[in-house]
């Protein structure tokens, strides 16, 4: 069975004098222990997902509709006692920006602790004692002065190793990290990253990565889900997803990594913007700015369609794979 | 911590200066003191006579330079009035107004916390928009219709609380009489301090309930819940800390403006307090008082203002390696 499943998830925003969709028919599911990442540009709907997960939609977001099932318990049907014990203790957030994350008046020892009494009943010195332990997991040095320590006086590398420590004070089964080094330096990316991976397959914890970088995801992830304007548009293994991209965006944000450029060329990059919410262009929302666009992709959203080992939403793909199924069948 | 202290100290010192030649050069524009000093049966000879003496024709930079020695020795001149030495008669006056200021606070601090929180919490509950809309109300009318208003309902038509005076106080020490110690005390410090209280309160309210809706959408206080923490924790834990920065910032600078206010207040329930004072000795032209209260409103300006920047520093820490950089 797996630990977390999302069925038709939709998600919607009101405003003023509509109500645009967010999140449109999301489903995923991530076993104990896999690793899954979620891709895609700036207003795809990746840190949406995430949110609405645990339930932490910011006003005028609210679920619209679907299912949403973690170990085995409809998230809907939780009042909100429950949900507040299944945050922070079985499912675990890091955010984006260590240096906002953290609460600027309380000390790292008072953030971590109230975390643990939280969700157990613990002194305050057994709960430090765990803190440390956890801090030093993470590699933090002179962890027991951090303690007493507030977030300003940390790097903002340091502050994340610190969110990730405060992930895994209570041993979480699922950790869903929302861009956790675009805000660091790039030397340190690297480490957050290699650190985050060994933690997470150590002690089996599932995660979920949301990120723009395809290339972090390969090394990060077992599986992808591609996002594009509030959908899913492909889903499958990440080796599979990497290696032969389906979809044209995919193959797009593949191409798009300087890896795939020699030195000296510019950047292929994808033409144009993502669609704000509020002005999706009919049919595909990404015929706008594909290539490989035709009529029927300005007229009718495609299914999203298992091929294989991948499942993709667009047409071209599906005739591609049926002129391929044709000709076996001929051949 | 001490070189920031004595930057400060400076800066006060700095402030008082000017305050001090201000307050100075205001006592040319009020009028002829002579006229009231002496009856008017005495010659103009005889008044110039007294002024030399009194040294008021002397020059301006002359008067001063006296008034500033005698000053940092405690001696801020001689009431006309009184015939005693003006920071005796304030002094005598301060206890009353303090306590004025004091029970105003504490109505303000314990009224406005709770409510812009509740108001921040929960912006579309009924009686959220009922307090917002009376404290637009409250901030409109003035402390002195206030005022009135209370008297004419609370003493005049349901005789529930008296409309002037002190009434029973206890001596605590020197000129310290207070009012917190008997019933009949707190029943007669109700109301002023109800009517001073009315113009920073809502203002209260209203900064800490926008300061408290920021907070709730910042980043930390989004974490704290992902972390699982109770909505009680989050709220007067993580939101209402940082709420109170800067609330505390105003917050001294508005304890100093309420002594200025004591003025209307103290005049319409006759409060023996230094207020009430000022204006009498505004309409006796009594000069050394006046100047002598103006500076004393100013010292308790700066007094309040370096406290609060103080405790400003305790309550953020990210102000304590400034001020160790200082």
């Amino acid at each position: 069975m797996s630990l977390l499943s999302v069925r038709d998830l939709v998600v919607k925003f009101a405003m003023r004098h509509q109500t645009l969709t967010a999140l449109d028919q999301i489903s995923f599911e991530l076993a104990q222990g896999e690793r899954l990442g979620i891709v895609g540009e700036s207003g795809a709907g990746k840190s949406i997902t995430g949110f609405a997960i645990l339930n932490l939609l910011s006003q005028p977001g609210f679920i619209a509709g679907g299912k949403i099932m973690f170990d085995g318990k409809d998230m809907a049907s939780l009042s909100a006692e429950e949900m507040r014990l299944i945050r922070g203790d079985r499912i675990a957030m890091i955010f984006q920006d260590p240096m906002v994350t953290l609460n600027p008046v309380l000390t790292i020892g008072e953030q971590m602790v109230e975390t643990l009494q939280a969700h157990r009943k613990i002194s305050r010195r057994d709960a430090e004692k765990i803190a440390i332990v956890k801090l030093r997991e993470v590699y933090i040095p002179a962890p027991e002065e951090r303690l007493s320590q507030y977030p300003h006086e940390l790097s903002g590398g340091m502050r994340q190793r610190i969110i990730i420590a405060i992930a895994l004070l209570l041993d979480p089964q699922l950790i869903i990290a929302d861009e956790p080094t675009t805000a660091l330096d790039v030397t340190i990316q690297a480490d957050i990253m290699e650190l985050l991976l060994e933690l997470c397959t150590n002690n089996k914890v599932s995660l979920i990565l949301i990120t723009h970088d395809l290339g972090v995801v390969s090394q990060m992830t077992e599986r992808t889900l591609v996002m594009y304007a509030g959908k899913i548009i492909e889903s499958g293994k990440t080796r599979e997803i990497v290696n032969d991209p389906q979809h044209p965006y995919t193959q797009g944000l593949i191409n798009a990594l300087p890896q795939q450029t020699v030195p000296g060329q510019q950047l292929k990059q994808i033409p144009g913007n993502m669609p704000g919410l509020g002005s999706l262009p009919s049919g595909c929302a990404f015929h706008p700015r594909c290539d490989f666009a035709t009529d029927v992709c300005k007229k009718t959203a495609p299914e999203f369609v298992s091929f294989a080992d991948v499942k993709v939403a667009c047409h071209e793909v599906a005739r591609l794979h049926q002129t391929k199924e044709a000709e076996a069948k001929d051949g | 911590m001490f070189a920031y202290l004595v930057k400060r100290i400076f800066q006060a010192a700095a402030v008082m200066f000017v305050i001090s030649i201000i307050s100075f050069a205001i006592q040319d524009n009020l009028g002829d003191p002579l006229r009231e000093l002496v009856g008017q049966s005495v010659s103009e000879e005889t008044r110039n006579e007294l002024r030399e003496e009194m040294g008021l024709n002397d020059s301006f930079i002359v008067q001063y330079t006296r008034f500033a020695k005698k000053a940092l020795h405690g001696d801020l001149g001689t009431s006309y009035f009184f015939k005693e030495p003006a920071l005796t008669v304030i002094l005598k006056k301060l206890p009353a107004t303090l306590e004025l200021v004091l029970g105003a606070s504490i109505i303000i601090i314990g009224l406005s916390i709770p409510l812009g929180v509740y108001t921040a919490i929960k912006p579309n509950a009924f009686v959220s928009k009922a307090i917002m809309s009376l404290s637009i109300i409250g901030i409109s009318i003035p402390v002195f219709l206030t005022a009135i208003l209370m008297i004419y309902f609370f003493a005049v038509e349901l005789r529930l609380l008296p409309s002037f005076g002190r009434g029973d106080v206890v001596h605590v020490f020197g000129y310290w009489k207070t009012n917190f110690a008997t019933w009949d005390g707190l029943k007669h410090i109700f109301m002023p301090s109800v009517a001073l209280a009315s113009i920073m309160l809502p203002l209260f309210i209203r900064l800490i309930r926008s300061e408290m809706m920021e907070t709730l959408q910042s980043d930390y206080v989004r974490y704290a819940w992902a972390k699982g923490l109770k909505a009680k924790r989050i709220w007067f834990l993580h939101a209402l800390k940082n709420t109170m920065l800067p609330v505390i910032t105003v917050g001294g600078v508005q304890i100093g403006t309420m002594v200025a206010y004591t003025i209307l207040t103290e005049t319409v329930f006759q409060w023996p307090g230094m207020g009430f004072m000022f204006l009498e000795a505004v309409n006796r032209v009594d000069t050394p008082l006046i100047v002598a209260y103006l500076i004393i409103v100013g010292f308790i300006f700066v007094v309040t203002n370096t406290l609060v920047d103080l405790l400003y520093g305790l309550v953020n820490p990210t102000v304590k390696l400034a001020r160790m950089g200082a």
